[in-house]
């Protein structure tokens, strides 16, 4: 069979199973809708969330941003595994003990105020499109790159698909769906990365095998470490050692510290949480969780080093003619160009951006080539001696091709990447709905709605998200990939201090939560919008905050939450008798019933 | 005597969860993050060991406080009889 044909097998499949599942695992009432009726197993939990969390971006793009920026791409996989540790210890315990139904609950509770509420509320529909959109639009990519099909029609199958399970089965349906979804994309992550380990080092296991020393192409061991050569390699061609950072330590601990704790108040990771049945249960689930994600962030940075390694030996200094397949599709996809800069007919690869933007080919590759067979292109050169420019998000959707690896390995890492995206959207749209119908509309607007309404209102709201979503898909925003940072920015400066201050700290009061968490989000929000959008030409480290990029400010904006929220609370009247009742009770896990309808 | 036994356990939790806090700050931004380059005079198999921390130490450190943690806890919750049926 072909590629083609595999492709078509594994991913419809796939499809089949979530299918089946959504339909196995149908929900009947809105606790069934919004926490799968309190009765997940903490291992189940574990990879559900482990699902949600991995995005496209976590299967297709990490590994590829690992590669190229070495040392300096850690910020990700410290960021997005220490906010595990947090919500283990600080969070996670206590909400499942609060147990209600979404992050907005406990904020309106906690503060008895429908101000705070609805602030939350905005806060969660805000963060929660800017990533659902990113979702939408990889899985068309991953669509339109290994079945043909247009990207648009990739979009659009993927919200049917979406529509189909998390309409019907809510939470339940996700959660179980996700379970599926966290196998298959795990299989698809770890099988190309076991076998590139052994060719490359002998190592089954990647982790190892990247700190092991290089086979050479008869399979005889070298003795020379792989880190050690690719420091080499790529010093000699003119890049940062593989193993040394070019940002400034500054940034890389401000960037880290907003990931982590942007991580631990992210609304779609919480309120998975209250799935479980008990508050033990929430504990070792976040373990189970990180134990999951674990699997695939450490071998990313192996996959990494592997793929750099083979990239420069394949591509590099090689005349074109000679170049393997792979290279010339991917050109064709418009995700690799060359520019012979010196006409001696090799690509040299090599520090900097050979030319201006990402490649705009002149005709098609029928019509128009250059005098070795390669693509023109449009794109002004720059003055460097770079002449290749090959896109980060190949590395995983190209390796398996790389390595010469069985067409099914292909066939399963598409499958895999949709997998990826699929979950991830399916748990935002829900977090999206619940907003609307519960916090917004029971228990703000129309408290005297039945449950049967309001599990009505949810699957609407739901709907109404996944249009929304899909629209994105089809019509990206050109600020998708920038928001992404305020996205964890807002999440860190707005949820996280309140939630906390509201388990930790019980003189906390309204006018301290939400002083603070407007207070927090607005800085965040004006400093990545200054730097962004306002002025993108002075967003360099000069004229940055103490020398913190906007993606590292969220940081800050959590400080200053903590800050005022406490003067504030300090000269506002402490919460009522009861506030602090609730609080107490929080702290203590006996009796944490089923979550509880209200 | 509730109320006591309750604030007693509350103080021994958040004792717990400083010292795991603790190493947490200590691995991620001391090893990972701040001491990056000292450590990565030292060679731990074919990494430096810096490097090693941020990419891969970090990561099973945190796996490790994680079920420590939930382990010390179910403990705990025993010990002040505050635990679930």
């Amino acid at each position: 069979m072909d590629i083609q044909t595999l492709t078509y097998l594994f991913v419809g499949a796939s499809f089949a199973l979530y299918i089946g599942i959504a339909i196995w695992s149908r929900a009947g009432s809105t606790k069934e809708f919004y926490v799968a009726g309190g009765g997940v197993s903490p291992m189940a939990n574990g990879a559900a969330t482990a699902a949600d969390w991995m995005s496209a971006a976590s299967f297709i793009s990490m590994a590829g941003i690992i590669a190229y920026a070495g040392y300096d791409a850690s910020v990700y996989l410290m960021g997005w595994t220490g906010g595990y540790v947090l919500l283990a210890m600080l969070l996670a315990p206590y909400l499942r003990k609060f147990g209600k139904f979404t992050v907005p609950d406990f904020i309106g509770d906690r503060y008895y105020s429908n101000v705070a509420r609805t602030v939350a509320v905005i806060c969660v529909i805000f963060v929660s499109f800017t990533y659902v959109a990113g979702q939408m639009r990889g899985t068309g990519i991953v669509f339109a790159r290994f079945l043909e099909v247009d990207v648009n029609v990739g979009v659009v199958i993927g919200m049917a698909i979406v529509f189909f399970y998390a309409v019907l089965g809510g939470m339940k349906g996700i959660t179980y769906t996700q379970v599926a979804q966290y196998c298959v994309l795990i299989f698809a992550f770890l099988v190309p990365a076991v076998f590139l380990s052994i060719m490359m080092t002998g190592h089954v296991l990647p982790q190892t095998g990247f700190g092991a020393t290089m086979l050479d192409a008869s399979g005889n061991d070298t003795g020379v470490y792989l880190l050690q050569k690719l420091d080499q390699v790529v010093t000699d061609l003119g890049f940062t050692a593989y193993t040394d950072g070019s940002k400034s330590t500054m940034d890389v601990f401000f960037i880290t510290a907003a990931l982590m704790f942007g991580t631990a108040g992210l609304p779609h990771v919480i309120v998975r949480f209250f799935t479980v049945p008990k508050v033990h249960d929430a504990r070792i689930s976040a373990g189970w969780a990180l134990f999951f994600i674990a699997l695939l962030y450490t071998t990313a940075p192996a996959v990494g080093a592997f793929a750099r390694m083979n990239l420069i030996n394949t591509v590099n200094e090689t005349q074109y003619e000679k170049l393997p397949s792979w290279f010339y599709n991917w050109e064709n996809s418009g995700l690799i160009g060359w520019m012979d800069k010196n006409g001696d007919g090799k690509v040299q690869m090599r520090a900097g951006a050979p030319f201006d933007g990402k490649p705009d080919y002149v005709g098609s590759r029928k019509d128009v080539q250059g005098s070795h067979g390669e693509r023109m292109l449009k794109n002004a050169p720059t003055d460097n001696n770079s002449e290749v420019y090959i896109d980060r998000d190949i590395i995983v959707l190209a390796n398996p091709e790389i390595g010469n690896l069985p067409a099914w390995v292909i066939a399963l890492v598409a499958a895999g990447g949709v997998a990826a995206a699929l979950s991830t959207a399916a748990g935002l749209l829900l977090v999206i709905s619940s907003a609307i119908s519960h916090d917004l509309l029971k228990k703000t607007l129309k408290p005297d709605i039945t449950e049967k309404q309001e599990l009505l209102a949810a699957r609407l709201a739901a709907v109404v998200a996944i249009i929304v979503a899909g629209y994105f898909g089809v019509n990206p925003p050109g600020f998708v990939a920038q928001v992404v940072a305020l996205a964890f920015g807002l999440a860190a400066s707005s949820f996280f201090p309140v939630i906390l201050m509201g388990i930790f700290y019980k003189r906390m009061n309204r006018e301290g939560a939400i002083a603070g968490m407007l207070a927090g989000l607005l800085f965040t929000l004006s400093y990545i919008v200054y730097f962004k959008f306002v002025a993108p030409d002075m967003n360099s480290a000069e004229h940055w905050l103490f020398g913190v990029s906007p993606e590292g400010i969220g940081t800050f904006g959590m400080i200053i939450n903590f800050l005022v929220a406490f003067a504030v609370s300090r000269v506002t009247a402490p919460p009522p008798e009861h506030i602090q009742h609730i609080v107490e009770d929080i702290r203590v896990p006996r009796g944490a019933g089923h979550a509880v309808a209200h | 005597m509730k109320e006591e036994n309750a604030r007693a356990y509350w103080a021994a939790n958040v004792r717990l969860i400083i010292t795991y806090l603790v190493i947490w700050f200590v691995v991620s931004y001391g090893c990972g993050v701040l001491f990056v380059d000292a450590l990565n005079h030292i060679h731990f198999f074919g990494f430096k060991l810096g490097f090693w921390f941020a990419q891969q130490g970090t990561i099973y450190t945190f796996l490790v406080l994680i079920v420590m943690y939930a382990y010390s806890m179910n403990k705990l919750d025993r010990k002040f009889d505050v635990h679930e049926e």
